[in-house]
């Protein structure tokens, strides 16, 4: 086929080398070019990934389509070791309010997606998945040779709300199609030791979307959890050395009562050996665990706020559960300081029962790395309880 | 039964609109139904009615629902079974969040954690549903059978709860309820209010649960609880070995207990047949009895139950065999080894702040006796209370009036 697209540039600054230098390999890649145009779709939901034009397959590459931006987080969420390729897209250039707090601002039409993919074990695809890092995209694209995709996930700011969406690929890796009631794949896990540890993948339904998108219980509202000041403000993997939050200003994406990002909050990236351990300890509980445990959030419930700003028995210090079961592991509270064998919060992690593990949806495998971080955070707590 | 009416419209169209596609597809043990239902709850809507057939169906993850309005009606307890003894994903069988909701006539069986959880909604009505674990109380089981948190205006009757691993039927930071003509059985609690303001629990059974009722108040919460009447109920040989988990609340109740009030305040106790309880027909009691760690108490909480009243109950035996170590040995050493501890066992404990404000426990209650334990100094100096510092009344409380769609 061949592109009949013009470039016209979303933003039309400098800092989109990445998306210019995509469009030109385009014009010569003459697979890589989608049918579709970014699209919203304001009230349909298609049944193809591809008819929203945001990422598609071509020439056995999973590209991200023009003028739809990628972008990535400070500490991501951990989903059984996925790699993830975040991007987002607004209609018609039209720009994002800043928040220093909570989610950014975004205009109807919005459409976020995230596609969860991992690194083959084998060439065909067996179900077997390694731990890998996610690749720079090469020419806004990834290699589907070595990666297989599982599934996208979308969050459309449609006139009355956010709505979430899973398309799940195909095995031919051509196409996700939307699938409302989720699925359950099953696969192993080869980790670094090449131990092998068989799981079933879970794609939410769209009920199981709001169940982590759903921050704020009482108004029940959809949102986009990582879009926030926070875990934004990073160096930009997509755009040159610079950082994410001022390269969207640049572009005239971000707007609002904000001049540039070391002004905007900032967490820690939790492998970043630079930063404070608690620091670090802070982020990854704040993006993993903070958008039920907020002090409206689903569960707070349970009288635990693992946001960054929480501190003493609402943290888990010394806090003894309220409605866990099985979720003790007989231990005693949510922290027991210089104890992580004596803390309900590190079991919480390491445990795969799924009437016991946190999070509640989205992982059936443990991170063990995670769970270092945690446990070493509360090794060097200090106090004790009793 | 305002509410009926309501809900009977929506229930009469969804039975002509889904008859013959649910009736052909449908057979019993079924796993292809998760599907089925799981579009349906997706795809609800205020008004609808999700009709779940007779039958056994099997799920493998976690089922939810977040629209208003939306009744989920089985064809009843024993015949329309939603078992989740294969579930790998999700943490209860069925998540609410979402109000003006009713549910009844259906089981839900072997959830991995919670059977029936509803959050932050108002005008719940949960009728005739059984929650069960079919292997019986063992540890491993989920915690709660129906557990509403966080809601308003909320009725809870002819349910039958059996082996979670925690509560029965708990109800948790809500206001405006009433338990009525269920049964709990074999669950480390029976029957949990906990820090809830206006509840009315009657004509209850709760029986072979480690704890029968319970009306508890814990730390760290959006709010406490107070006003909880706790009537006409027959809570007997609730004598089941603690199997909750260690760490939770409910681990630290003593097999043999009828009904246990902990820091909570203005519960009535009355017109109930208690008996055979063997640690002790009621308990009432601090956070300071229930191993929580000062350090981590947020500090507006207030641990010391007050106006507790208990009157015209029918209580016979219990107290004979009380659980755990110390129990035994001041049980020996108050009646003997062939004697019973009193009918009421409390802690001891009163507010300093609040020493000379008049009595927090009063008992009106034929011959039944008052042990205080002592445990502000160590249970060194436990006693029968055998003068009338106990013989007192509180102001009844008023019965709980549920509102809106609820309102009878």
């Amino acid at each position: 086929m061949i592109p009949t697209r013009k470039f016209a540039a979303q933003f039309s600054t400098s800092p989109f080398q990445g998306e210019v230098w995509a469009v030109i390999l385009c014009f010569l890649v003459t697979a890589c070019s989608a049918d579709v145009k970014p699209v919203f779709h304001a009230d349909e939901n298609p049944e193809s990934l591809s008819d929203w034009g945001m990422v598609f397959e071509g020439d056995g590459h999973l590209f991200v389509n023009e003028g739809v931006l990628p972008y990535d987080l400070a500490t991501p969420l951990f989903s059984d070791y996925a790699l993830k390729l975040r991007t987002l897209w607004t209609p018609d250039g039209k720009t994002v309010s800043y928040d220093p707090d909570g989610p950014f601002d975004f205009p109807v039409g919005t459409v976020v997606t995230k596609t969860f993919y991992y690194p083959r074990e084998n060439d065909e695809w067996d179900g077997v998945v390694t731990i890998g890092e996610a690749p720079r995209l090469s020419q806004m694209s990834l290699p589907l040779s070595k990666f297989q995709l599982v599934e996208t996930r979308l969050l459309v700011r449609r006139e009355a709300k956010w709505d979430a969406l899973a398309y799940v690929w195909n095995e031919e890796q051509t196409d996700a199609v939307l699938k409302r009631t989720g699925d359950i794949k099953p696969m192993t896990l080869v980790r670094d030791d090449d131990e092998r540890e068989a799981f079933a993948y879970l794609v939410p339904n769209v009920n199981q979307c709001a169940a982590c998108h759903a921050t704020n219980a009482t108004t029940k509202e959809i949102q986009p959890i990582g879009l926030k000041a926070s875990h934004l403000n990073k160096r930009s993997n997509y755009s040159h050395g610079l950082n994410q939050l001022d390269h969207w200003i640049a572009a005239g994406l971000l707007t609002g009562d904000f001049s540039n990002a070391g002004a905007a909050p900032k967490n820690a990236d939790w492998q970043d050996e630079t930063a404070s351990l608690d620091a670090r300890a802070r982020a990854y509980l704040d993006i993993n665990c903070s958008h039920c445990h907020n002090p409206v959030g689903p569960a707070d419930t349970s009288g635990l706020n693992l946001k960054p700003d929480a501190s003493g028995p609402a943290l888990g210090r010394c806090k003894s559960p309220i409605a866990a079961g099985g979720g003790t592991g007989g231990r005693p509270y949510g922290l027991t300081p210089g104890a992580p064998e004596q803390s309900i919060t590190l079991f919480r992690m390491e445990t795969t029962d799924p009437g016991a593990m946190m999070p509640e949806l989205g992982r059936a495998v443990a991170h063990d790395e995670g769970v270092a971080l945690i446990a070493e955070w509360i090794t060097e707590m200090e106090g004790a309880c009793g | 039964m305002h509410y009926r009416t309501i809900f009977i419209l929506p229930a009469f169209l969804a039975l002509i609109a889904c008859s013959q596609e649910t009736q052909d597809s449908v057979s019993t043990t079924d796993a292809s139904y998760q599907e089925t239902l799981l579009t349906q709850l997706i795809d609800a809507e205020p008004g609808d009615v999700i009709e779940i057939p007779e039958g056994a169906f099997s799920f493998d993850r976690s089922l939810s629902l977040n629209v208003d309005g939306v009744t989920i009606r089985g064809a009843g307890m024993d015949k329309s079974i939603l078992s989740f003894k294969g579930q790998i994903a999700g943490a209860e069988g069925l998540l609410v969040t979402a109000s003006d909701f009713t549910i009844e006539d259906l089981a839900i069986e072997d959830t991995k954690g919670d059977a029936l959880k509803i959050s932050e909604g108002e005008n719940i009505i949960i009728r005739r549903v059984r929650t069960e674990w079919t292997g019986g109380p063992k540890t491993e089981n989920g915690a709660y059978g129906i557990y509403p948190v966080q809601t308003k205006n909320v009725l809870m009757e002819e349910n039958v709860a059996i082996a979670a691993a925690d509560a029965g039927l708990y109800i948790g930071q809500s206001e405006n309820v009433v338990v009525r003509n269920n049964r709990a059985e074999y669950n480390v609690a029976g029957i949990e209010i906990e820090n809830t303001f206006d509840a009315d629990v009657y004509g209850n059974v709760a029986t072979n649960n480690t704890g029968g009722i319970l009306v508890f108040n814990m730390p760290n919460l959006k709010q406490p609880g107070a006003r909880t009447r706790v009537y006409n109920n027959e809570v007997y040989e609730n004598n089941t070995k603690n199997f909750g988990h260690e760490g939770t609340p409910v681990a630290s109740i003593p097999a043999g207990s009828g009904v246990v009030v902990n820091s909570n305040d203005q519960v009535e106790i009355f017109d109930n047949d208690i008996r055979d309880n063997k640690t002790a027909n009621v308990i009432i009691a601090s956070a300071f009895s229930a191993e929580i760690d000062q350090a981590g108490v947020a500090d507006d909480f207030d641990p010391y139950p007050e106006q507790i009243y208990i009157y015209d109950n029918r209580f016979d035996g219990g107290g004979n065999n009380p659980d755990g170590l110390d129990l035994q040995a001041l049980k020996v050493a108050m009646v003997g080894p062939l004697g019973r501890l009193p009918d009421v066992l409390w802690d001891g404990y009163v507010n300093p702040a609040r020493a000379n404000d008049g009595p927090v426990l009063c008992v009106q209650n034929g011959h039944a006796k008052v042990i205080n334990v002592d445990g502000p100094n160590g249970n060194a100096n436990p006693r029968i209370v055998d003068d009338s510092s106990h013989d007192c009344a509180f102001e009844k409380l008023p019965p709980v009036a549920l509102t809106g769609p609820l309102a009878e």
